[in-house]
């Protein structure tokens, strides 16, 4: 019974550690680290991409004292309903789903989804080419539903854990075509010539990503969207864009 | 808890697991046919083939079955050699399951009485035939137990075949999860079907071990 006393208490006190750790003032942000060059995870190890600096800045213009972690993308909107942390800066989409679990700032880029595929298997540039074709994109994402709606079952869906493991199998020939967001995929292209890659068809749902919070947070929500209007008004957002992709992503 | 949600999910995961039942028992079948040569082959004396064996097992148990199914899936390719997601997977599960069975066999090997051993030989028999008629129906008595926790092991490994797009048990699971944004509801329901196919195996496995080792006992 005595020895049982102890671990009770032993136990009590582990839990009590993160809460001591954390402290009550810092804000908790996860992007995926996985979504080059939005966010990713460099060969040091630490986070960097356009999401991760306009969550520094963000941090910067509310003063506020910020910690950055990674979360694989199916489990990003989970996690944070059970408060692993507070604030999701990761390219994430608005959509009607997502808002019924939590709650969004107003955007901070726009954006649109096209279909990649390897310039040598020269499909015409028609929607019906890809019929019967293998289709690769990362699970949970709003392109899974695009292709669902385009092809319904005439094509084999392989969705992936990541994009850039999606990447991976179009290069490995795996399957003959991705859906992913253009201006990634117009950044891997760029950067990667020797891919081979090209894009094919047109652009498909046009989205706007913004910052997801837990609903509750209503403070919080308002904290963010004030920031994000002051690093639009003064410059940074456009110096952040431009580095990323010599472009602003506010345009529609 | 949403208890609709449960009830959704349940056919759709039911559908998924026959995939991870298949991948279980090919993949212990293909393991146990090359796992028999090996565990043979770590016992030989020519030195050649027990160091290869022993190689083979060394790398199989020493370093993750995550990476063993990367290495195939996405390592691979680089050098030209490009499977589907579904034979890497069948491939890396066997290998790895090879590795573990054939020490399972060679400790049921080894259990085997020395003293049996030297009579058969002094009653004239050869080696082939104290193998086949003295070691390996032994053996199987001996190794059973283990081979059945290899075997529940083997049900689970499958899921790591989530991780490069098939969709078995695991990976259904995580798509219905991501899709419902209700991960407890679907990963309890996944979890007690895998709980079923555990506990059927597990039930087998001991009447097999009643039925097989009865004269002993």
């Amino acid at each position: 019974m005595r020895s049982r006393r102890w671990v009770l208490i032993l136990l009590a006190a582990l839990m009590a550690i993160p809460s001591l750790v954390i402290g009550a003032d810092k804000i908790r942000i996860a992007t995926e680290g996985a979504y080059s060059p939005f966010n990713y995870v460099n060969p040091k190890g630490e986070l960097e991409g356009f999401d991760v600096d306009i969550a520094k800045a963000l941090c910067e213009a509310m003063k506020a004292d910020c910690t950055m972690v990674s979360q694989d993308w199916d489990g990003i909107i989970p996690a944070l309903q059970a408060k692993k942390y507070d604030v999701i800066v990761a390219s994430m989409a608005v959509t009607e789903k997502r808002k019924e679990a939590i709650a969004f700032t107003k955007p901070y880029y726009y954006s649109v989804a096209s279909y990649v595929v390897r310039k040598e298997s020269k499909f015409p540039d028609k929607i019906e080419s890809l019929t019967g074709k293998n289709i690769g994109v990362q699970r949970a994402t709003i392109h899974e539903g695009t292709i669902k709606e385009m092809y319904k079952d005439k094509v084999t869906i392989k969705t992936y854990d990541t994009n850039e493991n999606c990447i991976l199998d179009l290069k490995n020939k795996r399957i003959d075509a991705m859906i992913a967001s253009r201006p990634l995929m117009a950044h891997y292209i760029k950067h990667h010539p020797e891919s081979g890659f090209a894009f094919l068809l047109g652009m498909y749902n046009p989205v706007d990503a913004a910052i997801g919070l837990r609903k509750e947070d209503k403070a919080l929500l308002d904290k963010f969207n004030a920031a994000l209007d002051t690093i639009i008004k003064n410059g940074t957002y456009e110096k952040i864009s431009n580095k990323w992709f010599g472009e602003s992503l506010l345009k529609k | 808890m949403i208890p609709d949600l449960i009830v959704e999910s349940l056919a759709p995961l039911l559908k998924s697991s026959v995939l991870t039942i298949h991948l279980t028992c090919l993949t212990l079948a293909i393991g146990a046919c090359l796992a028999l040569p090996l565990a043979l082959g770590r016992l030989s004396r020519n030195r050649w083939i027990a160091g290869f064996c022993f190689v083979y097992v060394y790398y199989f148990r020493g370093t993750p079955l995550l990476v063993q199914i990367f290495l195939i899936y996405y390592g691979l390719p680089q050098i030209g050699l490009t499977f589907s997601a579904y034979v890497s997977a069948l491939l890396s599960l066997s290998l790895n399951t090879a590795a573990y069975t054939a020490e399972i066999i060679r400790g049921g090997i080894q259990a085997v009485p020395a003293g049996e051993i030297e009579s058969a030989s002094a009653m004239g028999m050869k080696r082939r035939q104290v193998l086949y008629r003295i070691i390996l129906p032994q053996m199987v008595g001996f190794a059973l137990p283990a081979y059945g926790n290899e075997i529940i092991l083997q049900i689970k490994a499958t899921s790591l075949a989530s991780t490069i797009t098939l969709m078995d048990l695991t990976g259904m699971a995580r798509t219905l999860a991501a899709d419902t944004y209700a991960p407890l509801e679907i990963f309890s329901v996944a979890g007690v079907i895998y709980l079923v196919m555990v506990f059927s195996t597990s039930k087998c496995v001991t009447w097999m071990e009643k039925r097989w080792t009865v004269y002993r006992s």
